[in-house]
């Protein structure tokens, strides 16, 4: 099979896509995003729930998508849960290098090391907007403004 | 595999030979060989068209209607001889009914703003249909926002087909227009235009039609169907991008506002006041796609010359012998079944998202649509939120058919 796409579909994407984790919404959501991707019509919304000290006490997504966008929002929530807003939006500006293939050495090496999976989609540059989708949305949900998109 | 090989078939279409005719179909794609599959988004263009296109900007071009120098004489010559040609290919019954647009788009919009906007008043109603294109969406939306329009929208059935009388029934004393679809460029429905166009204009409603899909797959007499407007596009046609062509009506071209205002369009300006030139220059500010219009003739002159009953069945028997090998896999359901339907095949795959589908397709040289086809209104109706979409060419081959039933099993062996 073709390298680069044994790559994008690693058996840890296609699990995050069939069993995403922390899906669905959250009732004590302190901060709420819809992100919406205009190309394809998936949607995502994340929840946020922050903590006194601006720490992300829980988080969880919902919404459709392909592998790509469902198992990287799952793989956000895993990560930035317990990460305070500052650590988690370092994490984002390191994924997003990350999946456009350029230095993403300001990742820690522990989450690159679990983000790993996610850059195969930089050998698919139409494919690098479902990946980025959540993140946007987890931004715009922290930031409290306009609803993110990718197109 | 159900289909029979039509020996008389084989005998009057010669898809190597087509295929001969554009250089692009011998690329390959990832290291496999292409099987292009994404015609109705736009379609390839063989040589002939690129080769007028390029001897005409390499020896004769010049702006239009403007100098009165040699080059400037035969650019317009050229300019108005493509108009001549669409005339033709649509047998309207004057060259001066045939506008040239940038694009299907820019067509349907110029008949919201020319001649839809300026008569309607709120409360007045738009019939459009689920299986429309944004293209023949959004214009009307327009008219809805600014000017407190309703959208009556038509369903198209289950099988996607579209019902004269679900059409019929929607005129009311206060529709002032049908716009519908030729062909659904998702479902490959045809629409049954020339029924739809006697029972509006039986209550005086002019109908719209959006050819970008049909002009390519269905014989267009705007004559015989008596459309009010007919729009298409020239890239989905085998010919250039940036120009496409408006068909209307004498009486309603000249009873339509200006559209774009600049060069060309007038007939006098002065600092009080402007006249406005007749139609179809009224309408086309600007200096034109000069080069895309000896292109888009070109590419009738081409497409003219084929046998289209030939071609026609050929991309049926290609839409067939793919939707016979889809419907085998139990993870895949076809969305239109429209009876007569186009050379269209959109389907959901079970547990599989279209875009991580069409993924794969691609590292194996299929290339497919996959998303909303913008279309969202009709996948809202079907309950999906995209679909993966294969649409043929007569230079499409049965092989080609093959090795994208090949990548789809492979597709579900990655993600299923």
């Amino acid at each position: 099979m073709d390298e680069s796409l044994r790559e994008l579909y690693q058996e840890v994407i296609l699990d995050h896509s069939r069993h995403p984790r922390h899906f669905g919404a959250l009732a004590e959501a302190t901060h709420r995003g819809e992100g919406h991707n205009p190309l394809c019509g998936d949607r995502v919304t994340v929840y946020l729930k922050l903590d006194g000290d601006g720490r992300i006490a829980d988080i969880s997504f919902e919404g459709r998508g392909c592998a790509i966008s469902q198992a990287s929002a799952s793989l956000m929530t895993n990560l930035v849960r317990g990460r305070t807003v500052e650590e988690a939006e370092d994490l984002t500006g390191g994924f997003l290098h990350l999946v456009k293939g350029e230095n993403a050495n300001g990742l820690a090496p522990a989450d690159r090391e679990t983000l790993d999976v996610m850059a195969g989609v930089s050998a698919f540059p139409m494919r690098v907007k479902c990946a980025t989708l959540a993140w946007h949305t987890m931004q715009s949900a922290l930031e409290g403004g306009s609803p993110a998109k990718t197109e | 595999m159900t289909l029979r090989p039509n020996l008389k078939l084989a005998q009057r279409f010669d898809v190597d030979a087509l295929r001969d005719e554009f250089d692009i179909l011998s690329r390959t794609v990832h290291g496999k060989p292409l099987a292009y599959l994404d015609n109705a988004a736009s379609a390839q263009k063989p040589r002939a068209v690129l080769a007028a296109m390029a001897e005409f900007a390499t020896h004769d071009y010049a702006n239009v209607h403007r100098g009165v120098h040699e080059l400037s004489a035969r650019a317009t010559q050229r300019y108005e001889a493509a108009r001549e040609t669409v005339r033709r290919f649509l047998n309207s019954a004057h060259p001066d009914e045939i506008v040239f647009t940038k694009g299907g788009t820019e067509a349907i919009n110029l008949v919201s703003y020319a001649f839809l906007a300026p008569r309607l008043k709120a409360g007045d109603e738009i019939i459009v249909t689920t299986m429309e294109h944004h293209s023949n969406i959004v214009p009307w939306h327009f008219l809805r926002e600014r000017q407190g329009a309703v959208l009556r929208w038509v369903d198209v059935d289950d099988d996607g087909a579209l019902s004269i009388d679900a059409v019929d029934a929607a005129i009311g004393p206060r529709t002032k227009l049908v716009a519908v679809a030729h062909m659904s460029n998702v479902l490959g429905t045809v629409a049954p235009l020339k029924e739809i166009v006697a029972r509006a204009q039986a209550k005086g409603v002019p109908v719209l039609a959006d050819g970008c899909q049909g002009a390519v797959h269905e014989r267009v007499d705007v004559q015989d169907l008596d459309v009010d407007f007919y729009a298409f596009t020239g890239h989905k046609l085998y010919g250039p991008t940036g120009i496409g062509a408006l068909y209307a009506k004498r009486a309603h071209l000249a009873a339509m506002r200006p559209f774009n205002g600049g060069g060309e369009m007038i007939a006098e300006v002065s600092r009080e006041q402007i006249t406005y030139a007749a139609p179809p220059a009224r309408f086309e500010a600007g200096t034109p796609p000069i080069v895309e219009a000896v292109g888009l003739a070109a590419a009738i002159d081409w497409f003219s010359s084929q046998d289209r009953q030939a071609v026609a069945e050929h991309e049926q028997a290609l839409l067939d012998h793919a939707t016979s090998e889809i419907e085998k896999l139990n993870w895949v359901c076809v969305v239109g079944r429209a009876p007569g339907k186009g050379p269209i095949l959109s389907f959901e795959t079970a547990g599989m998202h279209a875009h991580d589908v069409a993924t794969i397709l691609d590292r194996e040289g299929v290339a497919v649509r996959a998303g909303h086809h913008c279309a969202q209104p009709l996948m809202e109706r079907f309950g999906v939120a995209s679909t993966t979409r294969a649409s043929f060419a007569p230079y499409n081959s049965h092989a080609e058919v093959e090795a994208f039933v090949a990548a789809l099993a492979k597709a579900r062996k990655i993600l299923g």
